[in-house]
């Protein structure tokens, strides 16, 4: 029982504790005490010892070695409250009320004493085990996509979102989709409107048929060869042509395709279409504008504007839209009487529109990228900016 | 196209500015590029030289008394050319020039040259801003009127057009007024072009035929005599200058005014250099040759058009004239001819011969025949203004089979609503036709029947007139709506979602997408792919350069350039991966485009950081990663050695499922990555063929599986096996082994304490019942049958 419970060498207060613990024993050893003595220690020397000596102990093992000492199954306290038998029912019952109430005391001590030893020892270890935080964290994995990635996939959603669907086509063509089915026969002057990479391939007549798409508009025809309207679809992919390349001009680049066919699709519903794209790519604020222009595979021909988003159409010294206000994002129209009629279709019954975007330079607008040779140089210090 | 307002104004009154004007051209279809100011000057005037003196202190300087009219002035003039009584730029104190010292605009001051003021300057080009030539002064023409503003002379606004192919109209001045005219609510003047004949009729003194009118439709010529060659007159020079045209003598000058002005390219042949006065349009013959006015000997083929005279040819027909027959100061008599030559044929030539005249640019888009016989009218008068002669009575004119008829397309109201989407009343469809200069009769309700204007050769159906329509009224007013049919039914396609799902699968993993071209040179493919001799990827017939010439037949080539690039600039980790097409070739048929995805990783493994250590990215990096994105596709792969010429031999592994072929996962082979320049001491790398995954993609759905309800029993195992046994032959067994359902390889081990020929491997096993909590007693019996069979089926014991 004199084992020590705080420091190695007994504090006053534990001396005093076990002095009153050892004094009670022996009054205790020979015969039982009487109902003064016992009263005396538990109501008055065993409670005001053991509540001094909690306040001095400083750690949560000591507290908890204090626990065992006093409140524990061969706890002093509960000693006391197994040697009553000698006494009469009514001294029992006053001795027992008076040792429940040092147990409440001591219990409710105990639990005091609990808590502040755990909160001074969170203090202490805020102050001394603090983390510098303002270090770096363990780097985490860091993997991106490819900004042409992430702008055709947000281009194709946009459109998603109004019914269309996306499908993909060969990279490879044969004239005959690229140019023929578009109404630009063999010849057409507007084939000098697509510088064309051709495919070492000879057919049996000693042609050279086969090229690198000039733009995704030969999935027009091929989609329409294989299903009847109704017709939404986009058709994102890449295309090539034979072009120096220089800050705006790439001779690999994407393109995003679309294209509606049906009973009563109309020119209103083309500009109501792209109007909708362009608010939710650019912001529901933007406005459109549509000019004439040819593409020989549409009648009439769109060449379609947003107003800028950097000056919000102002124009005055805009570095973006070059003043005019306006920025050219795409070509579309509706789709030529010819088209239609080449893949079987009664253009007197069906009409149709298409578009076509360059989606590296809606990323150039979008991000402010100055040269559109970043995009496939493939420089990881520009590619992990997206 | 260069139109010049000066000119322009010729036939159509302008009297909006000229940026509102280039903007309704621009919004109507015919894109202005460019509003070009010439002059711009103040403080300049038409001078004339009233006297020149020798400098008194310099040999190369002049002293020149200039007259304005109002006041003369001394001025010190260092140019070669200057001479009394000419009509020179006179610039005042005053004025804004180009300084050629500097190099700026600036305003010029009184100076004191030499000893002498100078209270002025008389102007180079350059000082105007009108060209770069400054070796002399420019000299005006004598009836330059002296005193007035240069500007109000020379100044002019040029318009600068960018044409799209279709709008051929709109290559010259007459159909830009045209348009200008339709879109300003104003009416054009078209040029006079009467003239007096007289003398033998044409007929009797030319015999023209046409052999092959299928590539000339029609053809017109008119026939001068006692012409006088001689420079133009300064109005028809300026006209083609500022158009961008080089002056050459009067009737050259002449054919390329009206030209500019109508579009149809007219040729002068010298008369008397016709043999027999015969000019037959015709094919060329075998081994024909024409010396073209470049001094060029072109070898022509027969499907070349020429116009030829008794015995030769005398020009390459609608391309450019013979050297042969050429108008030269002596000419006396001119033969010129205006035709219509077929579009296609004529293209063709040009681009065989690589010799695009401003002639070709027009006959390939197909003039209109109606032109001809107004344009060569046009000219003929034109040249007996300009060089003087008299013109025979009458003009030739052959017209083909094909005849000369306008044409002519309804136009109803019912289609533009169907086209456009809005209500187009009649009587504005008949203005607008109006305005264009295109005529209609009423057909019908709602209904006309609309004949197309000789200058318009694009509008040839129903859909093109709506256009037209629509152009002029503005698309502005067409309304926005959307489409009110119901949305199709959608079919998502497998392939792309399978790669954007590998996609997000890899970025997640840490690594940079980049898309690279798919041309390479054939070294790269051979670097990293063996090819078979017979089937050499796809080349392209006519390469930009020679480091883009095959179609990739897989992705590792561009990877590792991409890996050499970058390595300069960190010390990684570098982990990137490229999602896209390699191009097989087949027989007679466009090429397989396989959905490839490939990724390389090398250099550290961690960020750089104080918490991270500096191991390197390897080959169990790379397998993890395939490992990972296998096991969210659901699909379950094998690995087995596998020999690849890319690869490091013996750290190589063919991805399987079942007996299909998904890729190939390894460390690059170190004499690839010497080739290559690659400094890091490993890279590994992995190539996936998305349609094989595809192939074998679980078809159901995934199912969920429910949890167990009774705890797990573990134990660790360390095994001794024999070296020649895979890690993963140890396991798969392992994972055979009834109650057993999940086993962790936490390591391996060899060297000391283990016996040569053999490795340690140690595995975390759990044991696992579905229906109750097994005892100690069943997980130890399971786990000595376990031992048992591995030690029967691949000597495997357990380690001491």
């Amino acid at each position: 029982m004199t084992e020590p419970i705080g420091q190695n060498n007994l504090s006053p207060e534990e001396e005093r504790a076990w002095a009153v613990i050892e004094q009670f024993e022996k009054q205790s050893a020979d015969s039982p005490p009487s109902f003064e003595v016992l009263l005396q220690y538990v109501a008055q020397d065993l409670r005001s010892t053991s509540v001094e000596l909690l306040t001095t102990l400083e750690s949560l093992d000591a507290v908890d070695k204090w626990r065992v000492a006093y409140l524990g199954r061969r706890g002093s306290l509960t000693t006391v409250l197994r040697g009553l038998s000698s006494l009469n029912v009514e001294d029992r019952r006053t001795i027992g009320a008076a040792a429940n109430d040092t147990k409440k005391t001591l219990e409710d001590r105990l639990e005091v004493r609990v808590r502040q030893i755990n909160e001074a020892a969170l203090a202490l270890s805020a102050s001394q085990d603090r983390l510098d935080v303002t270090l770096p964290g363990r780097p985490a994995l860091e993997g991106r996509l490819h900004p042409t990635t992430k702008i055709v996939r947000e281009i194709c959603d946009a459109f998603v979102a109004m019914g269309f669907g996306v499908v993909e086509g060969p990279e490879v063509e044969w004239d005959h989709y690229n140019f023929e089915m578009l109404n630009i026969p063999k010849g057409h002057p507007a084939r000098d409107m697509w510088n064309t990479l051709w495919v070492d391939y000879q057919d049996q007549s000693g042609e050279t048929p086969m090229l690198l798409r000039t733009h995704t508009s030969p999935m027009q025809a091929r989609i329409m060869e294989g299903r009847e309207p109704p017709i939404r679809v986009v058709v994102p992919g890449k295309c090539y042509r034979y072009e120096a390349t220089d800050a705006t001009h790439e001779w690999h680049f994407y393109q995003v395709e679309g294209l509606a066919v049906g009973e009563g699709i109309t020119f209103a519903d083309l500009k109501g279409t792209l109007f909708e794209f362009a608010r939710r790519m650019f912001g529901e604020e933007r406005q459109i504008r549509f000019r004439c222009d040819y593409f020989p595979f549409v009648e009439p021909g769109v060449d379609m504007s947003i107003d800028c988003f950097a000056c919000n159409g102002d124009g005055d010294g805009c570095r973006i839209c070059r003043d005019s206000g306006w920025i050219e994002i795409m070509g579309a129209g509706m789709i030529h009487p010819r088209v239609l009629e080449g893949v079987g279709y009664d253009s007197e019954r069906y009409t149709g529109f298409a578009f076509g975007m360059g989606p590296e330079r809606i990323a150039m607008l979008k991000y402010g990228i100055d040269d559109i040779r970043h995009f496939y140089a493939n420089d990881l210090r520009f590619l992990r900016q997206f | 196209m260069k139109v010049p307002l000066s000119w322009l104004k010729q036939y159509v009154d302008v009297d909006l500015p000229a940026k509102e004007l280039a903007h309704l051209l621009t919004m109507a279809g015919t894109e202005v590029g460019e509003v070009q100011v010439i002059g711009g000057w103040s403080e300049v005037f038409v001078g004339l030289v009233k006297d020149v003196r020798p400098h008194p202190n310099a040999d190369r300087l002049r002293l020149c008394v200039v007259s304005t009219g109002a006041e003369a002035m001394e001025v010190v003039c260092g140019a070669p050319n200057v001479a009394p009584s000419q009509k020179i730029c006179f610039a005042k104190v005053g004025a804004n020039i180009f300084d050629t010292h500097s190099g700026r605009y600036e305003i010029l001051e009184a100076a004191t040259i030499r000893g002498v003021e100078s209270q002025g300057m008389i102007c180079s080009a350059q000082e105007l801003g009108l060209g770069d030539d400054h070796s002399g002064i420019i000299v005006l023409p004598n009836d330059a009127p002296t005193g007035t503003l240069l500007d109000e002379y020379l100044g002019d606004t040029v318009l600068d057009l960018e044409l799209t192919p279709n709008r051929l109209d709109c290559l010259s001045v007459l159909g830009v007024a045209h348009e200008v005219a339709a879109l300003t609510g104003k009416k054009v003047r078209e040029p006079e072009s009467s003239y007096q004949e007289s003398g033998i009729p044409i007929a009797e003194q030319v015999k023209i035929s046409v052999a092959d009118p299928d590539l000339c439709r029609r053809y017109t010529a008119s026939l001068l005599q006692g012409v006088k060659i001689g420079p133009s007159p300064q109005w028809l020079q300026d006209r083609l200058t500022r158009a961008g045209l080089r002056p050459i003598n009067n009737v050259v000058d002449v054919t390329n005014f009206v030209m500019m002005e109508y579009n149809q390219p007219l040729h002068s042949f010298d008369y008397d250099l016709i043999k027999d006065a015969t000019v037959i349009v015709r094919r060329a013959r075998p081994g024909e040759t024409l010396t073209t006015l470049d001094g060029v000997v072109r070898k022509l083929n027969t499907e070349n058009l020429l116009i030829a005279d008794a015995n030769d040819p005398i020009g390459l027909a609608g391309v450019m004239g013979g050297a042969n027959s050429e108008i030269s100061n002596g000419t006396v008599n001119v033969l010129l001819e205006s035709a219509t030559f077929n579009g296609p044929n004529n293209r063709k030539t040009a681009q065989s011969m690589d010799l695009r005249t401003e002639a070709t640019l027009r006959f390939e888009k197909g003039l209109r025949p109606e032109l001809a016989p107004i344009a060569l009218r046009r000219a003929t008068g034109l040249i007996q203004e300009v060089a003087g002669g008299t013109v025979a009575p009458g003009i030739v004119d052959i017209v083909s089979s094909e005849g000369v008829d306008a044409p002519v397309v309804r136009l109803s109201v019912s289609t533009i609503k169907r086209m456009l989407g809005m209500e187009v009343k009649i009587e504005q469809a008949q203005e607008t036709m109006d305005a264009l200069g295109f005529t209609w009769e009423t057909t019908g309700e709602g209904e006309l029947k609309v004949t197309v204007p000789y200058w318009r050769n694009d509008v040839n159906i129903e859909e093109d007139l709506v256009e037209e329509v629509v152009r002029i009224i503005g698309y502005d007013s067409v309304p926005t709506t959307m489409i009110s049919s119901p949305i199709p039914v959608q079919q998502p396609v497998p392939i792309m979602q399978l790669r954007d799902q590998v996609r997000d699968l890899l970025a997640a993993s840490g690594f940079q997408e980049v898309i690279n071209y798919p041309l390479v040179t054939l070294e790269q493919l051979e670097q990293v792919e063996q090819l078979d001799p017979s089937t050499l990827p796809l080349r392209v017939a006519n390469p930009m350069s020679s480091d883009r010439e095959y179609l990739r037949t897989t992705l590792q080539a561009s990877l590792m350039a991409n890996l050499a690039s970058n390595q300069g600039n960190s010390a990684g980790p570098f982990r990137m991966f490229e999602a896209g097409r390699v191009f097989l070739p087949r027989e007679g048929d466009l090429p397989d485009e396989r959905e490839t995805v490939s990724a390389v990783l090398a250099g550290l493994r961690h960020e750089p950081s104080w918490l991270e250590d500096e191991s390197l990215l390897d080959f169990y990096d790379a397998k993890g990663v395939v490992e990972q994105v296998l096991d969210r596709l659901g699909v379950a792969a094998t690995y087995e050695p596998f020999d690849h010429p890319a690869f490091h031999p013996g750290r190589c592994a063919k991805i399987n499922a079942g007996d299909v072929a998904l890729g190939v996962v390894g460390e690059i082979h170190p004499s690839v990555m010497s080739r290559v320049g690659l400094e890091q001491p490993q890279v590994a790398a992995f190539e996936f063929d998305l349609d094989s995954i595809l192939s074998v993609l679980p078809e159901s759905r995934q199912q969920f599986e429910s949890l167990p309800r009774y705890p797990s029993a573990t134990r660790d195992l360390s095994l001794i096996v024999p070296a020649g046994v895979a890690a993963s032959q140890a396991t798969e067994l392992i994972l055979r082994h009834r109650g057993i359902d999940r086993a962790e390889l936490f390591d391996i081990y060899a060297g000391e304490n283990i016996a040569e020929g053999s490795k340690s491997l140690a595995f975390h096993v759990y044991f696992q019942a579905r229906d109750r909590t097994l005892t100690n007693e069943e997980v130890n019996r399971s786990l000595d049958g376990l031992l048992r069979t591995l030690e029967r089926e691949l000597n495997i014991t357990m380690r001491a």
